[in-house]
């Protein structure tokens, strides 16, 4: 359950009681779950983290045009002309 | 319905181009049958999130003008459909998520760009578990989707909007993204076709991020040939996706017809499992057994390490998870809750928007990624990854195409495992090994249940090799009548 808390803080979710409670549980059987691949013998495997051989994709320095500013600023929740505006940070 | 209206329904995308170019069908027509068709079987499916007539019937007056001019292309004026996390530049595109209850995206994906410059029409968005988290289409914020062939079972999911919508035939075809099974498995509930094509081969730019080194999107279609047609429309190299295979353009069905003697299928034993439904047990078999009176040969294979592909998959998709959607914090775009502080706003937005199902996948993410964890899930993971894409490495060795079914079950019920999250995820049991190892697979339709429920059955293929798949699915379809058949009375009553 304190787990359940502070995972829930990194993720910067804010869980009610119910949802703490139900979410230990749950979380639990997935996780006990996963210990199945303590099974598997990995020591000398490398990972797979992306299935693409290629590394790096470089492509020409061009300009290009960006969106519509107004287009991309619509869908602010809350605005100062070009601007985003959010609460107080400092 | 008028008789020709319902004729104009019946008809896949390539017989649609055929009375295009041949000018007895307008797209202008056709836009209005289905979304006619639409207003009158959504209160029984539930299939749509955004339903855009005028949009549509704009493309289709465009569609109307190039075919006047004999400019048409393959899918010019074709009816189609789009999953809710494809971004469409000014129609809503919600994720089927309260965090993104109103976000209007200020570009196309590179797959709508495609299609659009083919002159496809779009007819709307399509339901789907929030952000592709789910199996069953139940996790989506705001509507139920049923499945066309009962409506007191799921259409499956993630893209259970988009098969549902081509089985009840409100759409001609649509588009999906599978990150563990989310093209495959609905398709399989539904009685269509789709496609997971090889990670890379379809741009990724504008598909709202999932797990980003599983997710691709992919056609869902009534036939292989429109599958072909879809997946050649969207493919192809994209600088917006750096992920994106530096591949030349194919021509899909072009080797459809060549037919399959001599061909190798494997099948792999460790798919046959316990609690397999013994009717989709029985409808594989009698598949592969059509599949060799084509010519081809079968061998037994081995993919050993398919009884860990639900752990890995689970660990992976989350944590990938977990850092996409920490984009979500109220400043941008969607949803912003929360008077107080900075900190406060990040709180009450998350908590607010996303669902149950996609907060246990945050937390199980960010646990897995976390310091003093990360080894022993996260990277134990992407280890056990390997060991299974060498499976897939081995048994092409032996053969060209893998055969399996697409899911254990034909479509389970509504509410059946919507509070159980692990059983939930073990019914993917069958499509996740193929996204951890980055190959493509389809599903078609090889039976029914004696409930009348669709049966789908699962090749997989060699990466980038899209073509020999569709070549064994369509022999498949030109020996079978499973994907002919269609769900009935949609238009009576209601549920």
């Amino acid at each position: 359950m304190q787990e359940v808390e502070y995972v829930a803080g990194l993720a910067r979710l804010k869980l009610s009681e119910e949802e703490k409670e139900l979410f230990t549980g749950q979380l639990n059987t997935i996780l006990q779950y996963m210990d199945k691949l303590n099974e598997l013998d990995t020591a000398d495997v490398e990972p797979t983290f992306h299935v693409v051989p290629h590394v790096n994709a470089f492509r020409e320095d061009e300009p290009q045009r960006s969106m519509e500013r107004e287009e991309v600023m619509a869908n602010a929740p809350s605005r100062k002309g070009d601007f985003f505006r959010v609460p107080r940070i400092l | 319905m008028m008789e020709e209206a319902m004729e104009v329904l019946t008809l896949s995308a390539h017989e649609l181009y055929e009375r295009f170019r041949r000018k007895d069908l307008s797209p202008v027509e056709v836009a209005e049958v289905y979304l006619k068709r639409i207003e009158e079987v959504e209160g029984r499916v539930g299939a749509y999130l955004t339903v855009d007539p005028e949009g549509a019937l704009r493309q289709a007056r465009e569609a109307e003008q190039r075919w006047r001019k004999g400019d048409g292309a393959p899918l010019t004026g074709v009816p189609l459909a789009m999953k809710d996390n494809i971004c469409t530049k000014g129609l809503r595109t919600t994720c089927a998520s309260r965090i993104l209850y109103n976000f209007v995206p200020p570009y196309d994906a590179t797959v709508i760009k495609r299609l659009k410059e083919q002159g496809a029409v779009i007819l709307g968005k399509t339901n789907m578990d929030e952000f592709a988290m789910g199996s069953s289409t139940e996790n989506s914020g705001f509507q139920l989707t049923k499945n066309p062939w009962g409506v007191e079972r799921t259409p499956g999911g993630s893209s259970g909007g988009s098969a549902a919508a081509v089985a009840a035939r409100e759409c001609v075809a649509a588009l999906g993204s599978d990150t563990g099974g989310s093209i495959r498995q609905p398709a399989a509930f539904c009685g269509v076709v789709g496609m997971k094509p090889t990670y890379g081969r379809v741009s990724r730019y504008g598909l709202v991020a999932f797990a980003s080194s599983l997710d691709q999107i992919g056609p869902i279609t009534r036939d292989v040939e429109d599958c072909a047609l879809l997946l050649e429309a969207i493919s192809g190299h994209d600088p917006c996706d750096s992920t994106s295979a530096p591949m030349p353009k194919e021509d899909f069905r072009a080797c459809l017809g060549e037919g399959i003697e001599g061909l190798r299928l494997g099948v792999p034993q460790e798919f046959f499992i316990e609690g397999m439904d013994p009717e989709v047990e029985a409808s594989i078999w009698e598949a592969i057994r059509v599949l060799k009176g084509l010519g081809a040969r079968v061998e037994e294979i081995s993919l050993p390490h398919t009884d860990y592909a639900v752990a890995t998959y689970y660990i992976i998709c989350t944590a990938e998870a977990s850092s996409n959607l920490a984009r979500y914090d109220g400043v941008k775009y969607g949803l912003r809750e929360g008077e107080g502080d900075l900190r406060e706003m990040y709180l009450e937005t998350r908590s607010k928007g996303f669902g149950p199902e996609v907060k246990r996948r945050i937390m199980l993410g960010t646990y897995v990624l976390s310091a003093g964890y990360y080894d022993a899930y996260y990277r134990k993971a992407s280890q056990v990854r390997t060991l299974i894409r060498e499976d897939f490495d081995r048994a092409f060795d032996r053969c060209e195409v893998i055969v399996t079914p697409t899911s254990p079950t034909p479509a389970f019920g509504l509410g059946e495992k919507v509070h159980d999250p692990l059983q939930m995820y073990l019914s993917d049991i069958f499509t996740i090994s193929v996204n951890l190892a980055g190959v493509p697979a389809l599903s078609i339709p090889c039976g029914f249940s004696g409930d009348g429920l669709p049966i789908g059955l699962q090749l997989i293929g060699k990466p980038f090799d899209e073509a020999t798949l569709l070549r064994v699915a369509h022999a498949f379809q030109q020996e079978t009548d499973y994907h002919l058949r269609s769900p009935e009375n949609l238009t009576r009553g209601g549920p």
